[in-house]
């Protein structure tokens, strides 16, 4: 709920250390191994091999890892500036002449700004555009003006458009050739700079189009995508001491969806569902969990883990992650309520 | 740089067929598929005839039973409600069939009322979103320069096109990438839906404009002829890292005197029986 203009948001106590709002905090909890930018380093390497791939930006090459690809390969590099719509229509265009565009910005700047130029440009025709964007769900303390938390139920609208929403940076690696493989539209949120790693724990590959289970239990299931994958398995093995068996269904890909996992998982009997996702609670992978499940008569115990519908606070983002309920601890704390 | 002639007029019998008989004919193709529908943008598509005959039968080298030649000067038709206008452009050019013209807007057709890619043989790219040809002309030129291709990029726009901010863009980023492969026309016959294009959001001046954003800009009669086949030579033969732009002046409703003369809107208005009496009034301004 937003307090009255100008006023003080929350107690200010003289001498107290406060969190500051930077821009890119890292999500790592401490501790977690991280490598540095997977999708920029991957990209950069596939090129190599693959001729037809170009990068485009308006002007977010730093900020979206595309700056080490730009490095390696200067002249298949477009800086197209501070323009989002012919940043769309011209990779609409280089993807018409047969090359394999990335285009960066930031998800916020996509998803409302460009859509039209994704839509009528890119995805109308199925044409070979990848948009790769940066500062997805709630991943920046500067508030609203960056913070995408509809991005998901923007796009998923879009017909023909693939959504990818990666965990760590092995899942950004792997998700990043596959989508350069792929023919066709994708959209594909990021998380940038130094990413954790956190899958290598786990018999996991990437495919476009299918869910992987993580880890088995019999009390809950997590279905998850994104940073909230690296939350929900912190969050079962936290819950381990309650002993609320968890099990974790991670989603990269949230659409098309992989309805029959979500089935399969969801039909086992007992089990509480719980969808988790970085992304406000209308319009996102938990409205599209729950829609499949109504329409196959499915109707297991449902909750969701999700952003409220609001304009989130400016601030620190562990602070944020805490008030909007999609840290850890908050997760673990919500989901011991609902197992009573 | 493109051949000063085309590869479609020079081998082909008929060639001597004049540019303002094809102007005629491109009028008389529209005027038919509106008779079709009761309806359509004539308007538009008899005011835009002549920039079409140049265009079609001067300036662009394409192969009529290969839209999708890798050689081929692409055409992009950024105002999808100007279809009308393109596919009698592509039946004369014999792109597509001309009986097949009585299918206008019909179920199923090939050549719906807005202008898709996926429809029709040589429409290049779907319109109908105003603002967008430019850009992804824009992509289309950096592409081709890739390939190191001497192929054009053409792209037909509207004035009311010039409201859309994301021509801007397009505009700022063609000169900026030195886009000399990329030349656009402007339909200004100065009307849009609710009125005068001026009166909505004036783009004047539009020329100066475009300098300004670093273009090679021409302002022609888009209803003469030679001085439209002028401006499309000195686009094509610069040498100057410019993009370039043709404002063709043009008017509505022009070939059909009592059309041109009607209180013209957008969406003009052809009574059921003046259908008839436009095509004889077509033919007796045939060029003889």
């Amino acid at each position: 709920m937003r307090l009255s203009k100008f006023a003080p948001r929350h107690a200010v106590n003289a001498g107290e250390r406060k969190t500051t709002s930077a821009m890119i905090a890292s999500i790592a909890p401490d501790g977690v191994p991280t490598r540095n930018a997977p999708f920029g380093h991957t990209l950069a390497r596939l090129a190599h091999q693959r001729p037809g791939i170009v990068g485009l930006t308006a002007d977010l090459a730093k900020y979206t890892d595309l700056h080490v690809f730009a490095q390696e390969h200067p002249d298949r590099f477009y800086q197209m500036g501070m323009a989002e719509q012919v940043l769309m229509s011209a990779a609409a265009g280089l993807a018409r002449e047969g090359f394999t565009p990335f285009a960066t910005t930031y998800a916020v700047f996509a998803s409302r700004r460009a859509y039209d130029f994704i839509c009528m440009a890119i995805a109308e025709e199925k044409l070979n555009v990848k948009i790769v964007c940066a500062l997805p769900g709630l991943t920046t303390g500067y508030g609203p003006s960056h913070q995408a938390t509809e991005d998901i139920a923007i796009f998923r609208g879009m017909p023909n458009l693939t959504i990818i929403d990666p965990c760590d940076a092995l899942d950004i690696e792997q998700a990043t050739e596959a989508i350069a493989d792929y023919k066709g539209p994708v959209y594909m949120r990021l998380v940038r700079g130094k990413v954790p790693v956190v899958l290598d724990e786990y018999d996991y590959t990437f495919e476009i189009g299918k869910a992987r289970m993580l880890r088995e239990g019999a009390d809950v299931l997590f279905i998850s995508s994104g940073l909230m994958t690296m939350r929900v398995l912190e969050a079962a093995k936290a819950l381990e001491a309650d002993r609320i068996d968890c099990a974790v269904l991670h989603m990269p890909t949230i659409k098309p969806l992989d309805t029959d996992a979500i089935l399969a998982a969801a039909r086992r009997p007992g089990r509480l569902v719980v969808v988790a996702e970085n992304h406000t609670i209308i319009g996102g992978l938990g409205e599209g969990v729950a829609a499949l499940l109504m329409r196959e008569g499915v109707t297991p115990v449902f909750r969701q883990i999700a952003l409220p519908d609001e304009f989130l606070d400016a601030g620190a983002l562990p602070t944020l992650h805490d008030r909007y309920g999609i840290s850890t601890s908050e997760l673990v704390r919500r989901v011991r309520i609902w197992s009573q | 740089m493109a051949d000063e002639t085309t590869e479609f007029e020079m081998p082909r019998a008929g060639s001597n067929v004049s540019l303002a008989e094809r102007a005629y004919r491109i009028r008389r193709h529209a005027v038919r598929m509106g008779e079709v529908q009761g309806q359509g943008y004539v308007g538009q598509a008899l005011g835009v005839a002549d920039v079409l005959a140049v265009a079609y039968f001067h300036a662009l080298r394409y192969r009529p039973d290969d839209t999708q030649w890798e050689e081929r000067d692409r055409f992009l038709l950024s105002i999808g409600h100007y279809a009308i206008a393109l596919y009698a452009a592509l039946i004369e050019a014999g792109v597509l069939p001309e009986e097949e013209l009585e299918t206008y807007g019909t179920d199923d057709s090939r050549m719906p009322m807005s202008g898709m890619a996926a429809y029709t043989p040589g429409m290049e790219i779907t319109g109908g979103s105003l603002g967008h040809g430019l850009g992804i002309a824009v992509g289309m030129c950096l592409g081709l320069k890739r390939k190191q291709s001497d192929c054009f990029v053409y792209n037909l726009l509207s004035d009311g096109e010039l409201g859309e901010g994301s021509t801007w863009e397009a505009a700022m980023s063609a000169a900026h990438h030195k886009l000399d492969n990329l030349i656009a026309i402007v339909d200004f016959n100065n009307l849009q839906a609710d009125g005068p294009s001026t009166a909505m959001l004036s783009s004047e001046p539009v020329t100066d404009k475009f300098e300004a954003f670093g273009w090679h800009a021409q302002r022609v009669d888009g209803n003469d002829i030679e001085s439209v086949r002028a401006a499309f030579d000195n686009a094509r033969g610069l040498k100057d890292p410019r993009p370039r732009i043709i404002v063709c002046d043009t008017r509505m409703g022009k070939g059909v005197p009592f059309l041109e003369a009607r209180d013209i809107t957008h969406f003009i208005r052809v009574e059921p029986n003046e259908w008839a009496l436009a095509l004889e009034a077509l033919e007796k301004g045939r060029p003889q």
